[in-house]
């Protein structure tokens, strides 16, 4: 079987451990898999080897047409909530309506998480890209707004990229060389160093190096 | 949830005894001064505040060390800690002790003693 290169799970919630030396850690509680291996991606076929896999069961009544096509296919009696690929070198070993969990993973030391960050809606540039506030008060009126956009007559124009409000979060943000503190492959836990983007119960990506 | 409360038990301990702002303890704290050299530090002293909860509570001890108030704060739930010994009970009348740190000499002594 090769490499699996990495699993769905969702976020628990955060809490802390203590090491050795009395250092108190901020870890992240991740539940990763059970995965279903839902199709085998061939190099013959697709032109590359992958595997598609299911997180979160969902029952059949649930599904659309396409989405029942999929798993029925695999001879499956339940749809999931999330589908993705993963690379492998090479789909032998791997069975469509395979489960795959920490169990069946080489862990190293590090993996790399992918999530979503929270939405935070329409922010300002303060809490967007961290721009100083201005003074509260002594009868300054400038606040938390955006400031000069610029310069005159020469550029003449707001130069593109500029820094600005909007839509902040709600994006995919991958942390790399996050730290494992400790796995428990019964209980489908991994205990990683540290924040990972997303609000607690949503699905993140976790990718074994 | 049931998850996160059970690996918050997990890193707690147990063996702490109960005790509250105004109590007078002795922390023993192990002290590693080289890989296999392990000494015990004891740290006596009246706790002024107990704050936070679960696996991250902690406490604050303040002690008069050559005329100079010095305060150290512990998680309760550290491993360093081999065991806390409860020297004297005090009046128990704030949660936080703060005010203990504008008193000296006797007036400390008065406000932590137990009122009979």
């Amino acid at each position: 079987m090769a490499k699996i290169t990495g699993l769905m799970g969702r976020k628990i919630g955060m809490t802390q451990v203590f090491a050795e030396n009395g250092n108190r850690v901020p870890v992240t509680v991740l539940e990763v898999g059970p995965c279903t291996v839902i199709q085998k991606k061939t190099e013959a076929k697709e032109g590359y080897n992958a595997l598609q896999l299911g997180y979160n069961r969902k029952p059949l009544s649930r599904l659309n047409m396409p989405e029942r096509g999929i798993v029925e296919k695999a001879g499956l009696d339940h749809g999931f909530r999330y589908i993705r690929e993963i690379k492998v070198d090479d789909t032998e070993g791997f069975q469509e309506g395979q489960v795959l969990s920490l169990k069946d993973v080489e862990l190293g030391l590090l993996v790399d998480i992918v999530g979503t960050t929270k939405g935070r809606g329409f922010a300002g540039t303060v809490k967007r890209h961290g721009f100083s506030r201005g003074p509260m008060g002594h009868g300054s009126k400038h606040h938390r707004a955006v400031g000069s956009a610029g310069m005159s007559a020469y550029p003449g124009k707001v130069i593109k990229g500029k820094k600005m409000p909007g839509r902040m979060g709600g994006k995919r943000h991958t942390i790399k060389n996050s730290l494992i503190i400790d796995v428990r492959p019964d209980e489908n836990l991994l205990l990683v160093k540290g924040a990972v983007p997303g609000a607690v119960n949503q699905m993140v990506m976790v990718h074994f190096r | 949830m049931d998850i996160m409360r059970k690996l918050a038990f997990e890193e707690m301990r147990m063996d702490i005894p109960p005790f509250r702002a105004g109590d007078t303890v002795r922390v023993h704290v192990r002290i590693r001064e080289s890989a296999d050299k392990e000494r015990i530090q004891v740290f006596e002293g009246v706790v002024i505040s107990r704050k936070g909860s679960g696996v991250s509570e902690t406490f604050i001890v303040r002690k008069i060390s050559y005329g100079v108030g010095v305060e150290r704060i512990f998680p309760v739930h550290s491993p360093i800690i081999e065991k806390i010994e409860i020297v004297a009970e005090g009046r128990h009348n704030r949660s936080k002790m703060y005010y203990l740190r504008g008193l000296r000499g006797k007036a400390v002594r008065q406000k932590i003693r137990k009122r009979t």
